[in-house]
């Protein structure tokens, strides 16, 4: 019953393999020359030690607060990409209608400056 | 997978609400792109336009009855009337704002299609026959509001009132939602007539009839904190005083209208068998409304915050045909009373704008004193609102009261019509000061205030209607007599 899924039991296994040979290998035979700056803990070059509450540009609150609008009123569109050829052309027109009135409010925002980041 | 089948649509029956948000929306591109700054009156104009239409594309729909959209939306002579009184508020609020927002130095184009959107969510509340759709008007109702209360930023007040206004708001709207999530849990269903229907044909059993009781007194408690019934009030004087007059004067009127509407058709199509629990604890909420909005009254010396409490009080009066809208006097009392309060009430804070000068406050009591001597026209034309708010024939306020306390008398709450009688008594005091003021003291060397075009139109306006409807009110009568008769209980 689980015959077809042999391969992927092989392929998971040398996947295990590489990865523990790779490192056992290195650790093995590598140089080990540790300094401050390495043995820190790594956290994408930032400094891992500041305080916790730090000052972000208010413009950020901008274009969170746009970006949550647009990104729920998208949402309506995959449930209706779903059902698009069961509603046929009458969906499409609601559809239109509502993204008329989405298009509506980003030229708003566009002409408004909200995009502009300075 | 089967076809999915959308309900037929019919769009004439909207047609007034469609008008109002395309032109709306419109009218929000226009703006930005073609009105220059500092001539954004123009945007104003043609939002008064578009109100104007939209009550003309009413016409026809008079006599009409029908649901559609699945039976969410309903049309009915109750709904379209109260769609004309909400599309003259509307533009009586945009004619005062005309002049008032560049002096005020807060013009801003958005104003007029934000005014057109919450007329839009009042017409919608009228409309509604499904709590999610009452929910929805209910929300394009708030939220322009609070965008409207905050509009005269950076003033503190305005924004201390926008942010009271948004949290309070919130939480009703919370209240609101919760309440729907436990009607539709004991009846299945969020359509009015459904709920009620469900409601009559079978016994509901103890669970089913609690979550039905608990999701109601949640709903009515969001619809209180609304229209501003006690306790649910605390939060009016506040926001009244600190957001832009006209804007003032649209809440106290609009939201009233638009959330009582609601009302009336929530109580009477979806919970008519619960009567004998809303009764009781409305009327006790209506009672409790007059008394503390028109004794709060009587300690303001600030005549912007007394109008706010003022207004409080009138909630009560509407409640008195809200609540026995089950027989015909009930909606009766209750359309005519929100016209003839929106006529008065948006003439005496017109008045209160022409007092106002460059961004000064001249709310005060004293800011009155001998304006007949100053600015005569301006004096009677407040007198005549006052007298008609205090409910003074021949004004057209005292038709609305004898109107809404003989349906309460008559429909079984005789001791609600004493409480009002009462009230309005107390009520007379404050209003009648303020009269004096204007007419027997000195003036203490203020200058006369200007009056410009829009605000002058606007005091007409409202003046002649306050007094027309008062002397001969059998025109107006006829039309609500024949809008009440197809809503029925």
């Amino acid at each position: 019953m689980l015959e077809p899924y042999v391969p992927v039991l092989i392929l998971f296994l040398i996947a295990v393999f590489i990865a523990v040979f790779v490192i056992t290998l290195s650790a093995l035979l590598g140089p080990r020359r540790s300094t401050p700056r390495k043995l820190a803990p790594y956290e994408s070059g930032m400094d891992p030690v500041g305080p916790a509450i730090r000052r972000i540009p208010v413009k950020f609150y901008v274009v969170a607060m746009l970006f949550i609008v647009f990104d729920i009123e998208v949402v309506f569109f995959y449930p209706f990409a779903l059902v698009f050829r069961q509603l046929g052309p009458a969906g499409l027109v609601i559809m239109g209608v509502f993204f008329v009135v989405l298009l509506v409010g980003f030229i708003y925002e566009w002409k408004k400056g909200a995009l502009r980041w300075e | 997978m089967d076809a999915l089948t959308i309900p037929p649509v019919d769009l004439g029956l909207i047609a007034p609400l469609l008008v109002v948000v395309t032109w709306a929306t419109g009218l929000l591109l226009v703006d930005t792109f073609f009105i220059p700054v500092g001539r954004k009156k123009l945007t104003g104009y043609l939002a008064i336009a578009g109100l104007v239409v939209a009550g003309l594309v009413g016409l026809p729909l008079w006599g009409v009855s029908g649901s559609t959209f699945g039976g969410m939306v309903r049309l009915d002579p109750f709904a379209l009337t109260l769609t004309w009184v909400f599309l003259l508020i509307g533009i009586l609020s945009i004619t005062m704002s005309l002049d008032y927002l560049p002096r005020q130095d807060i013009e801003q184009g958005e104003y007029y299609p934000l005014i057109m959107f919450a007329v839009s969510g009042m017409i919608l509340l009228a409309q509604g026959a499904d709590l999610i759709v009452l929910f929805l008007g209910i929300e394009t109702l708030s939220i322009t509001l609070y965008i409207l209360t905050g509009f005269a930023y950076p003033r503190l007040t305005s924004e201390e009132a926008a942010m009271k206004y948004l949290v309070l708001g919130a939480f009703a709207a919370g209240f609101f939602v919760y309440g729907i999530a436990l009607i539709f849990g004991a009846t299945g269903s969020t359509r009015l007539s459904e709920i009620g229907a469900y409601a009559a044909d079978r016994d509901l059993g103890d669970t089913n009839l609690t979550l039905l009781l608990g999701g109601a007194a949640m709903v009515l408690i969001a619809f209180s904190f609304k229209a501003a019934l006690a306790p649910f009030h605390m939060w009016i004087p506040d926001v009244y005083q600190g957001s832009p007059t006209p804007v003032a004067a649209f809440m106290s009127v609009g939201t009233k209208g638009g959330a009582l509407a609601a009302l009336v058709r929530l109580l009477f199509e979806a919970l008519p068998t619960l009567n004998a629990y809303w009764l009781p604890v409305l009327a006790g909420l209506t009672a409790l409304t007059m008394v503390v909005g028109n004794l709060g009254a009587i300690a303001q010396m600030d005549v912007k915050r007394m109008l706010a409490y003022s207004s409080i009080g009138h909630a009560g009066y509407v409640m008195l045909g809200v609540m026995v809208a089950g027989e015909q006097r009930g909606p009766e009392a209750f359309i005519f009373y929100i016209l003839v309060y929106a006529l008065s009430n948006l003439g005496a804070f017109a008045v209160l704008i022409a007092l106002e000068h460059q961004g000064e406050e001249a709310w005060q009591l004293d800011d009155f004193a001998g304006l007949y001597q100053r600015q005569p026209l301006l004096a009677v034309a407040m007198a005549i609102f006052m007298f008609s708010l205090a409910g003074v024939p021949p004004t057209a306020g005292f038709m609305a009261k004898f109107y809404a306390l003989t349906a309460a008398w008559e429909g079984g709450l005789p001791w609600l019509a004493l409480v009002g009688v009462l009230t309005s008594a107390i009520a007379a005091f404050f209003y009648l000061r303020v009269i004096i003021r204007m007419f027997m003291t000195e003036p203490e060397g203020e200058p006369a205030p200007e009056l410009n075009r829009g605000l002058t139109i606007d005091i007409v306006v409202a003046a002649a209607g306050t007094i027309i409807i008062g002397l001969i009110p059998a025109p107006i009568f006829a039309l609500v007599e024949r809008s009440a008769v197809a809503l029925g209980g």
